[in-house]
Protein backbone atom coordinates (compact mmCIF):
# COMPACT_ATOMS: atom_id res chain seq x y z
CA UNK A 1 0.00 0.00 0.00
CA UNK A 2 3.05 2.26 1.23
CA UNK A 3 4.67 1.24 -2.16
CA UNK A 4 5.11 3.26 -5.28
CA UNK A 5 4.31 1.71 -8.64
CA UNK A 6 5.90 2.99 -11.60
CA UNK A 7 3.60 3.44 -14.53
CA UNK A 8 4.17 4.99 -17.84
CA UNK A 9 1.46 7.41 -18.63
CA UNK A 10 -0.32 6.73 -22.41
CA UNK A 11 -3.08 9.04 -22.64
CA UNK A 12 -5.02 11.05 -20.98
CA UNK A 13 -8.58 10.26 -20.70
CA UNK A 14 -10.50 12.53 -23.02
CA UNK A 15 -13.55 13.05 -21.22
CA UNK A 16 -12.57 12.61 -17.59
CA UNK A 17 -8.83 14.40 -17.63
CA UNK A 18 -7.61 13.84 -14.18
CA UNK A 19 -7.54 10.52 -14.75
CA UNK A 20 -4.71 8.50 -17.04
CA UNK A 21 -4.16 5.32 -18.75
CA UNK A 22 -0.84 3.65 -17.62
CA UNK A 23 0.75 0.83 -18.30
CA UNK A 24 2.35 -0.71 -15.54
CA UNK A 25 4.90 -3.54 -16.99
CA UNK A 26 2.16 -4.58 -19.67
CA UNK A 27 -0.62 -4.02 -17.60
CA UNK A 28 -2.65 -0.92 -18.49
CA UNK A 29 -4.91 0.94 -15.90
CA UNK A 30 -6.72 3.84 -15.41
CA UNK A 31 -5.22 6.32 -12.27
CA UNK A 32 -5.74 9.80 -11.27
CA UNK A 33 -3.24 12.39 -12.03
CA UNK A 34 -5.02 15.40 -9.77
CA UNK A 35 -2.39 15.45 -7.52
CA UNK A 36 0.21 16.57 -10.20
CA UNK A 37 -2.11 19.57 -11.67
CA UNK A 38 1.04 21.76 -10.92
CA UNK A 39 2.76 19.76 -13.61
CA UNK A 40 0.58 17.60 -15.52
CA UNK A 41 2.20 14.84 -17.00
CA UNK A 42 1.49 13.97 -20.58
CA UNK A 43 1.94 10.89 -22.53
CA UNK A 44 5.45 9.16 -22.06
CA UNK A 45 6.44 10.48 -19.10
CA UNK A 46 6.64 7.93 -16.26
CA UNK A 47 4.67 8.52 -12.45
CA UNK A 48 4.89 7.16 -9.11
CA UNK A 49 1.48 5.54 -8.45
CA UNK A 50 0.28 5.40 -4.82
CA UNK A 51 -3.24 3.63 -4.34
CA UNK A 52 -4.49 4.61 -7.47
CA UNK A 53 -2.73 7.64 -7.66
CA UNK A 54 -0.01 9.19 -9.09
CA UNK A 55 2.21 11.15 -6.51
CA UNK A 56 5.53 12.36 -8.54
CA UNK A 57 6.79 12.12 -12.11
CA UNK A 58 10.24 10.83 -12.27
CA UNK A 59 12.46 9.93 -14.81
CA UNK A 60 12.67 6.33 -16.93
CA UNK A 61 15.97 5.36 -14.94
CA UNK A 62 13.89 5.61 -11.21
CA UNK A 63 11.29 4.13 -12.86
CA UNK A 64 12.93 1.01 -14.08
CA UNK A 65 14.99 1.35 -10.37
CA UNK A 66 11.34 1.15 -8.68
CA UNK A 67 10.24 -1.50 -10.53
CA UNK A 68 13.47 -3.62 -9.58
CA UNK A 69 12.96 -2.61 -5.85
CA UNK A 70 9.55 -4.12 -6.00
CA UNK A 71 9.72 -7.38 -7.75
CA UNK A 72 12.41 -7.72 -5.29
CA UNK A 73 10.18 -7.86 -2.27
CA UNK A 74 8.20 -10.79 -3.71
CA UNK A 75 4.94 -11.27 -2.52
CA UNK A 76 3.86 -7.85 -1.69
CA UNK A 77 4.40 -6.69 -5.02
CA UNK A 78 2.54 -9.37 -6.70
CA UNK A 79 -0.43 -8.09 -4.30
CA UNK A 80 -0.11 -4.59 -5.26
CA UNK A 81 -0.17 -5.67 -8.90
CA UNK A 82 -2.58 -8.46 -9.15
CA UNK A 83 -4.81 -5.14 -6.73
CA UNK A 84 -4.29 -2.93 -8.98
CA UNK A 85 -5.32 -5.39 -12.00
CA UNK A 86 -8.78 -5.22 -10.04
CA UNK A 87 -8.86 -1.45 -10.14
CA UNK A 88 -11.51 0.11 -12.18
CA UNK A 89 -11.45 3.50 -11.17
CA UNK A 90 -12.11 5.01 -14.65
CA UNK A 91 -15.63 2.89 -14.88
CA UNK A 92 -18.62 5.68 -13.38
CA UNK A 93 -20.57 2.89 -12.70
CA UNK B 1 17.50 -2.94 -16.67
CA UNK B 2 21.58 -1.93 -17.25
CA UNK B 3 20.95 1.10 -14.72
CA UNK B 4 19.54 -0.57 -12.39
CA UNK B 5 22.53 -2.37 -11.89
CA UNK B 6 24.43 0.61 -11.56
CA UNK B 7 22.67 1.63 -8.37
CA UNK B 8 23.06 -2.35 -7.55
CA UNK B 9 26.71 -2.44 -8.52
CA UNK B 10 28.72 -4.40 -5.57
CA UNK B 11 32.05 -3.02 -6.58
CA UNK B 12 30.34 0.40 -5.90
CA UNK B 13 28.93 -0.58 -2.76
CA UNK B 14 31.87 -1.90 -1.27
CA UNK B 15 34.17 1.43 -3.13
CA UNK B 16 31.02 3.38 -0.37
CA UNK B 17 31.81 1.01 2.15
CA UNK B 18 35.40 1.50 2.15
CA UNK B 19 34.62 5.45 2.11
CA UNK B 20 32.70 5.30 5.01
CA UNK B 21 34.60 3.21 7.42
CA UNK B 22 37.70 6.14 6.47
CA UNK B 23 35.12 8.34 7.91
CA UNK B 24 34.25 6.85 11.64
CA UNK B 25 36.17 7.94 14.20
CA UNK B 26 37.91 5.53 16.05
CA UNK B 27 36.25 4.25 19.43
CA UNK B 28 32.93 6.08 18.31
CA UNK B 29 29.49 3.94 17.66
CA UNK B 30 26.81 5.77 15.52
CA UNK B 31 23.47 4.77 15.20
CA UNK B 32 21.08 5.19 12.68
CA UNK B 33 17.43 4.98 12.36
CA UNK B 34 15.26 4.30 9.09
CA UNK B 35 12.61 5.87 9.43
CA UNK B 36 11.08 3.85 6.89
CA UNK B 37 9.57 0.46 6.16
CA UNK B 38 10.91 0.29 3.02
CA UNK B 39 14.48 0.99 3.72
CA UNK B 40 14.24 -1.36 6.46
CA UNK B 41 13.39 -3.76 3.88
CA UNK B 42 16.13 -2.72 1.34
CA UNK B 43 18.70 -3.03 4.48
CA UNK B 44 17.65 -6.95 5.18
CA UNK B 45 16.94 -8.10 1.89
CA UNK B 46 20.48 -7.23 0.76
CA UNK B 47 22.30 -7.33 4.01
CA UNK B 48 23.74 -3.79 4.04
CA UNK B 49 24.67 -4.43 7.53
CA UNK B 50 27.36 -6.84 6.87
CA UNK B 51 28.60 -3.74 4.44
CA UNK B 52 29.07 -1.40 7.28
CA UNK B 53 31.84 -1.42 9.72
CA UNK B 54 30.46 -2.52 13.06
CA UNK B 55 30.74 0.73 14.92
CA UNK B 56 27.40 1.26 12.85
CA UNK B 57 24.66 0.18 13.67
CA UNK B 58 21.29 1.20 11.48
CA UNK B 59 17.94 1.07 13.96
CA UNK B 60 14.60 0.58 12.50
CA UNK B 61 11.62 3.25 12.63
CA UNK B 62 7.78 3.64 13.32
CA UNK B 63 7.29 4.03 9.40
CA UNK B 64 5.03 1.34 8.45
CA UNK B 65 1.56 2.31 8.68
CA UNK B 66 -0.23 -0.51 9.39
CA UNK B 67 2.17 -1.27 12.13
CA UNK B 68 1.11 1.71 13.84
CA UNK B 69 -2.59 1.11 14.05
CA UNK B 70 -3.25 0.24 17.68
CA UNK B 71 -5.81 -2.89 18.23
CA UNK B 72 -8.82 -0.64 19.64
CA UNK B 73 -9.27 1.05 16.13
CA UNK B 74 -8.97 -2.44 14.00
CA UNK B 75 -12.00 -3.19 16.82
CA UNK B 76 -13.41 -0.03 15.66
CA UNK B 77 -13.12 -0.54 12.30
CA UNK B 78 -15.19 -4.07 13.05
CA UNK B 79 -17.93 -2.55 14.55
CA UNK B 80 -18.22 -0.54 11.41
CA UNK B 81 -18.24 -3.32 9.22
CA UNK B 82 -21.39 -4.86 11.61
CA UNK B 83 -23.73 -2.14 11.45
CA UNK B 84 -26.46 -3.38 9.53
CA UNK B 85 -26.32 -2.41 5.51
CA UNK B 86 -22.15 -1.54 5.55
CA UNK B 87 -19.89 -2.40 3.19
CA UNK B 88 -15.70 -1.99 4.90
CA UNK B 89 -13.49 -1.62 2.13
CA UNK B 90 -9.65 -1.25 3.38
CA UNK B 91 -6.40 -2.30 1.49
CA UNK B 92 -5.08 -5.56 1.63
CA UNK B 93 -2.49 -5.16 3.95
CA UNK B 94 -5.09 -4.15 7.33
CA UNK B 95 -6.45 -7.49 6.55
CA UNK B 96 -4.60 -9.73 8.95
CA UNK B 97 -4.05 -7.23 11.83
CA UNK B 98 -4.86 -8.12 14.72
CA UNK B 99 -7.46 -6.71 16.57
CA UNK B 100 -8.78 -7.57 20.14
CA UNK B 101 -11.90 -9.43 18.64
CA UNK B 102 -9.99 -10.65 15.57
CA UNK B 103 -8.82 -9.34 12.29
CA UNK B 104 -10.87 -8.17 9.28
CA UNK B 105 -10.21 -11.66 7.77
CA UNK B 106 -11.76 -13.26 11.02
CA UNK B 107 -14.50 -11.06 10.56
CA UNK B 108 -15.72 -10.95 7.25
CA UNK B 109 -15.92 -14.88 7.62
CA UNK B 110 -17.88 -14.57 10.55
CA UNK B 111 -20.54 -12.46 8.09
CA UNK B 112 -19.41 -8.70 7.80
CA UNK B 113 -18.85 -7.43 3.90
CA UNK B 114 -15.24 -6.56 4.14
CA UNK B 115 -14.04 -5.98 0.84
CA UNK B 116 -10.08 -5.35 0.02
CA UNK B 117 -9.45 -2.44 -2.52
CA UNK B 118 -6.46 -1.19 -4.17
CA UNK B 119 -7.44 2.64 -4.28
CA UNK B 120 -10.31 4.74 -2.25
CA UNK B 121 -11.38 5.70 -5.66
CA UNK B 122 -12.38 1.82 -5.71
CA UNK B 123 -14.46 2.00 -2.42
CA UNK B 124 -15.82 5.30 -3.99
CA UNK B 125 -16.92 2.93 -6.91
CA UNK B 126 -18.44 0.34 -4.61
CA UNK B 127 -20.36 3.06 -3.19
CA UNK B 128 -21.98 4.41 -6.29
CA UNK B 129 -22.65 0.69 -7.01
CA UNK B 130 -24.31 -0.51 -4.41
CA UNK B 131 -26.84 2.65 -3.30
CA UNK B 132 -28.86 1.20 -0.58
CA UNK B 133 -25.48 0.40 1.05
CA UNK B 134 -22.98 2.79 3.29
CA UNK B 135 -19.10 2.12 2.11
CA UNK B 136 -16.91 2.58 4.40
CA UNK B 137 -13.06 3.24 3.31
CA UNK B 138 -10.82 2.76 6.50
CA UNK B 139 -8.26 5.21 5.57
CA UNK B 140 -4.85 4.42 6.50
CA UNK B 141 -1.34 5.37 5.93
CA UNK B 142 1.28 7.96 6.34
CA UNK B 143 1.42 11.39 4.64
CA UNK B 144 1.80 9.20 1.49
CA UNK B 145 -1.95 8.14 1.41
CA UNK B 146 -3.46 10.69 2.77
CA UNK B 147 -3.72 12.88 -0.10
CA UNK B 148 -5.40 10.21 -2.31
CA UNK B 149 -8.39 9.90 1.11
CA UNK B 150 -8.77 13.20 0.67
CA UNK B 151 -9.19 13.39 -3.35
CA UNK B 152 -11.50 10.86 -3.06
CA UNK B 153 -13.65 12.69 -0.21
CA UNK B 154 -13.60 15.76 -2.16
CA UNK B 155 -14.24 13.59 -5.53
CA UNK B 156 -17.55 11.70 -3.61
CA UNK B 157 -18.94 15.55 -2.75
CA UNK B 158 -18.41 16.77 -6.37
CA UNK B 159 -20.88 13.97 -7.42
CA UNK B 160 -23.35 14.27 -4.95
CA UNK B 161 -22.39 10.69 -3.33
CA UNK B 162 -24.21 10.46 0.21
CA UNK B 163 -23.81 6.81 0.70
CA UNK B 164 -19.70 6.92 1.56
CA UNK B 165 -17.50 7.73 4.19
CA UNK B 166 -14.23 7.79 5.98
CA UNK B 167 -12.88 5.95 8.62
CA UNK B 168 -10.15 7.74 9.37
CA UNK B 169 -6.35 6.60 10.58
CA UNK B 170 -3.85 8.94 8.80
CA UNK B 171 -0.88 9.37 10.92
CA UNK B 172 2.03 11.78 10.19
CA UNK B 173 5.29 11.06 10.37
CA UNK B 174 6.92 14.01 12.17
CA UNK B 175 5.24 13.84 15.69
CA UNK B 176 6.31 10.60 15.64
CA UNK B 177 10.06 11.18 15.19
CA UNK B 178 9.84 13.29 17.68
CA UNK B 179 8.54 11.04 19.90
CA UNK B 180 11.11 9.13 19.55
CA UNK B 181 13.47 11.95 20.00
CA UNK B 182 12.54 12.70 23.19
CA UNK B 183 12.18 9.10 24.34
CA UNK B 184 14.90 8.25 26.90
CA UNK B 185 15.64 5.21 25.20
CA UNK B 186 17.60 5.48 22.75
CA UNK B 187 20.36 7.12 21.24
CA UNK B 188 20.40 8.04 17.99
CA UNK B 189 22.89 9.73 15.82
CA UNK B 190 20.85 10.84 12.82
CA UNK B 191 18.23 9.75 10.42
CA UNK B 192 17.32 8.27 7.12
CA UNK B 193 14.51 10.61 6.32
CA UNK B 194 11.73 8.20 4.68
CA UNK B 195 11.28 8.65 0.71
CA UNK B 196 7.44 8.78 -0.24
CA UNK B 197 6.43 10.16 2.43
CA UNK B 198 8.89 13.09 1.50
CA UNK B 199 7.39 13.47 -1.85
CA UNK B 200 4.91 14.80 -0.37
CA UNK B 201 5.66 17.39 2.88
CA UNK B 202 9.14 17.91 0.86
CA UNK B 203 12.18 18.19 3.46
CA UNK B 204 11.40 21.72 5.10
CA UNK B 205 9.61 19.79 7.93
CA UNK B 206 12.59 17.89 9.17
CA UNK B 207 14.51 20.86 9.68
CA UNK B 208 13.28 21.06 13.45
CA UNK B 209 15.26 17.50 13.90
CA UNK B 210 19.06 19.39 13.03
CA UNK B 211 17.58 22.82 14.75
CA UNK B 212 16.50 21.47 17.68
CA UNK B 213 17.63 18.34 18.36
CA UNK B 214 21.14 18.23 16.57
CA UNK B 215 20.26 15.34 14.79
CA UNK B 216 21.74 15.01 10.95
CA UNK B 217 18.76 13.65 8.66
CA UNK B 218 19.31 12.66 5.55
CA UNK B 219 16.27 11.66 2.65
CA UNK B 220 16.85 8.66 1.53
CA UNK B 221 16.33 6.42 -1.84
CA UNK B 222 15.00 2.78 -2.05
CA UNK B 223 18.32 1.09 -3.56
CA UNK B 224 20.91 -0.42 -1.56
CA UNK B 225 23.63 2.18 -2.95
CA UNK B 226 20.76 5.36 -2.41
CA UNK B 227 21.01 3.91 1.44
CA UNK B 228 24.69 3.53 1.36
CA UNK B 229 24.93 7.32 0.22
CA UNK B 230 22.72 8.62 2.23
CA UNK B 231 24.81 6.60 5.39
CA UNK B 232 27.89 8.34 3.98
CA UNK B 233 26.45 11.74 3.63
CA UNK B 234 25.37 11.59 7.45
CA UNK B 235 28.65 10.71 8.36
CA UNK B 236 29.93 13.24 6.23
CA UNK B 237 28.05 15.80 8.73
CA UNK B 238 29.70 14.77 11.68
CA UNK B 239 32.68 14.48 10.51
CA UNK B 240 32.37 18.17 9.31
CA UNK B 241 30.54 19.04 12.90
CA UNK B 242 27.30 20.01 10.33
CA UNK B 243 24.25 18.94 11.11
CA UNK B 244 21.89 19.52 8.46
CA UNK B 245 18.92 18.35 6.63
CA UNK B 246 20.17 16.47 3.16
CA UNK B 247 18.27 15.20 0.11
CA UNK B 248 19.85 11.83 -1.44
CA UNK B 249 16.85 11.29 -2.95
CA UNK B 250 16.37 14.52 -4.54
CA UNK B 251 15.63 12.47 -7.95
CA UNK B 252 12.04 12.10 -6.87
CA UNK B 253 11.42 14.28 -3.39
CA UNK B 254 11.32 17.94 -3.94
CA UNK B 255 12.50 19.95 -1.19
CA UNK B 256 9.16 21.96 -0.81
CA UNK B 257 6.65 18.57 -1.40
CA UNK B 258 4.03 18.30 -3.43
CA UNK B 259 1.63 21.37 -2.36
CA UNK B 260 -1.27 20.28 -4.54
CA UNK B 261 -1.38 17.15 -2.06
CA UNK B 262 -0.80 19.18 0.64
CA UNK B 263 -3.61 21.37 -0.03
CA UNK B 264 -6.03 18.68 -0.50
CA UNK B 265 -5.56 17.37 2.95
CA UNK B 266 -5.64 20.48 4.52
CA UNK B 267 -9.14 21.17 3.28
CA UNK B 268 -10.28 17.77 4.27
CA UNK B 269 -8.64 17.06 7.20
CA UNK B 270 -7.11 18.44 10.23
CA UNK B 271 -4.38 17.16 13.24
CA UNK B 272 -6.27 15.46 15.97
CA UNK B 273 -5.55 16.50 19.41
CA UNK B 274 -3.89 13.00 20.30
CA UNK B 275 -3.47 9.44 18.45
CA UNK B 276 -2.51 6.03 19.96
CA UNK B 277 -0.08 4.53 18.08
CA UNK B 278 0.54 0.71 18.49
CA UNK B 279 3.43 -0.16 20.95
CA UNK B 280 4.00 3.94 21.33
CA UNK B 281 1.25 5.06 23.31
CA UNK B 282 -0.48 8.43 22.71
CA UNK B 283 1.31 11.36 20.90
CA UNK B 284 -0.24 14.70 20.51
CA UNK B 285 -0.54 16.25 17.23
CA UNK B 286 0.18 12.95 15.62
CA UNK B 287 -2.93 11.56 13.25
CA UNK B 288 -5.62 13.63 11.13
CA UNK B 289 -9.27 13.59 11.19
CA UNK B 290 -11.92 14.63 8.92
CA UNK B 291 -12.88 18.49 9.19
CA UNK B 292 -16.34 19.49 10.61
CA UNK B 293 -16.96 21.06 7.31
CA UNK B 294 -16.67 17.02 5.29
CA UNK B 295 -18.63 15.73 8.86
CA UNK B 296 -21.24 13.89 6.00
CA UNK B 297 -18.12 11.27 4.71
CA UNK B 298 -16.45 11.19 8.02
CA UNK B 299 -17.62 7.22 9.44
CA UNK B 300 -16.92 8.60 13.12
CA UNK B 301 -19.46 11.25 13.28
CA UNK B 302 -21.73 8.90 10.99
CA UNK B 303 -22.08 5.91 13.10
CA UNK B 304 -21.55 4.93 17.29
CA UNK B 305 -18.50 3.50 17.59
CA UNK B 306 -17.23 1.50 20.66
CA UNK B 307 -13.66 3.40 20.95
CA UNK B 308 -12.48 1.15 23.36
CA UNK B 309 -8.60 0.94 23.80
CA UNK B 310 -7.42 -2.34 23.74
CA UNK B 311 -4.27 -2.97 25.25
CA UNK B 312 -1.52 -5.01 23.14
CA UNK B 313 -1.17 -8.77 24.02
CA UNK B 314 2.00 -9.55 26.52
CA UNK B 315 4.16 -11.18 24.46
CA UNK B 316 4.20 -8.32 22.06
CA UNK B 317 7.39 -6.45 21.57
CA UNK B 318 6.24 -4.51 18.66
CA UNK B 319 6.50 -1.06 20.71
CA UNK B 320 10.43 -1.31 20.84
CA UNK B 321 10.47 -3.07 17.69
CA UNK B 322 8.69 0.51 16.19
CA UNK B 323 11.23 2.63 18.29
CA UNK B 324 14.27 0.70 17.17
CA UNK B 325 15.29 -0.42 20.73
CA UNK B 326 14.67 -4.17 19.86
CA UNK B 327 15.81 -5.97 16.66
CA UNK B 328 12.97 -8.13 15.08
CA UNK B 329 15.01 -11.62 16.43
CA UNK B 330 14.75 -10.31 19.96
CA UNK B 331 11.09 -10.68 20.40
CA UNK B 332 10.48 -13.91 22.47
CA UNK B 333 7.60 -14.84 19.93
CA UNK B 334 9.41 -13.69 16.18
CA UNK B 335 9.06 -16.63 13.99
CA UNK B 336 8.05 -19.36 16.65
CA UNK B 337 4.79 -17.91 17.59
CA UNK B 338 4.68 -14.79 15.51
CA UNK B 339 4.66 -15.48 11.66
CA UNK B 340 3.62 -13.74 8.79
CA UNK B 341 0.90 -16.80 8.43
CA UNK B 342 -0.04 -16.15 12.41
CA UNK B 343 0.53 -12.34 13.12
CA UNK B 344 0.89 -11.65 17.02
CA UNK B 345 1.84 -7.85 16.71
CA UNK B 346 1.71 -5.65 13.41
CA UNK B 347 5.24 -5.38 12.23
CA UNK B 348 4.78 -9.60 11.37
CA UNK B 349 2.12 -8.21 8.61
CA UNK B 350 2.95 -6.08 6.27
CA UNK B 351 5.57 -6.42 3.82
CA UNK B 352 6.80 -2.99 5.30
CA UNK B 353 6.84 -4.28 8.59
CA UNK B 354 10.44 -4.75 10.32
CA UNK B 355 9.34 -8.38 11.49
CA UNK B 356 8.27 -9.30 8.55
CA UNK B 357 11.30 -8.19 6.07
CA UNK B 358 13.33 -9.75 8.60
CA UNK B 359 11.33 -13.09 8.52
CA UNK B 360 11.87 -12.81 4.87
CA UNK B 361 15.33 -12.06 4.24
CA UNK B 362 17.26 -11.56 7.37
CA UNK B 363 18.05 -14.92 8.26
CA UNK B 364 21.56 -15.11 6.70
CA UNK B 365 22.81 -11.68 8.44
CA UNK B 366 20.49 -12.95 11.65
CA UNK B 367 24.15 -15.69 12.19
CA UNK B 368 26.86 -12.79 12.12
CA UNK B 369 24.43 -10.03 14.12
CA UNK B 370 24.49 -13.25 16.84
CA UNK B 371 28.23 -13.85 16.51
CA UNK B 372 29.34 -9.69 17.06
CA UNK B 373 27.14 -9.83 19.96
CA UNK B 374 28.33 -12.65 21.69
CA UNK B 375 31.63 -11.88 21.21
CA UNK B 376 30.56 -7.79 22.21
CA UNK B 377 28.75 -9.65 25.82
CA UNK B 378 32.02 -11.48 26.28
CA UNK B 379 34.14 -8.36 25.41
S1 LIG C 1 7.75 -10.83 16.46
FE1 LIG C 1 5.57 -10.35 16.38
S2 LIG C 1 5.01 -9.71 18.42
FE2 LIG C 1 7.25 -9.66 18.33
S3 LIG C 1 7.68 -7.53 17.77
FE3 LIG C 1 7.56 -8.68 15.85
S4 LIG C 1 5.43 -8.47 15.19
FE4 LIG C 1 5.53 -7.83 17.35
Amino acid sequence: MCLGIPGEVIEILPDQPDLAKVDVSGVKRAINIGLLTDDPPVPGDWVLIHVGFALSKIDEQEAKAAMDFLIGIGQAYEDEIAALLESRIDERQ
Amino acid sequence: MRFVDEYRDAEKARALAAKIAALCEPGRHYKFMEVCGGHTHTIYKHGLEDYLPESISLVHGPGCPVCVIPMGRVDDAIALAEQPDVIMTSFGDMMRVPGGRGSFFDSSAAGTDIRMVYSPLDALKIARQNPDKHVVFMAIGFETTAPSTAMTVLRAQAEGIKNFSIFCNHVTIIPAIKAILDSPDLRLDGFLGPGHVSTVIGCRPYEFIAAAYGKPLVTAGFEPLDILQSVYMLLQQLAEGRCEVENQYSRVVPWDGNTVALRAVAEVMELRPYFEWRGLGFISHSALQVREKYAAYDAERQFTLPGVRVADPKACQCGEVLKGVLKPWECKVFGTACTPETPIGTCMVSSEGACAAYYNFGRFSRQRVQEVSIESSRA
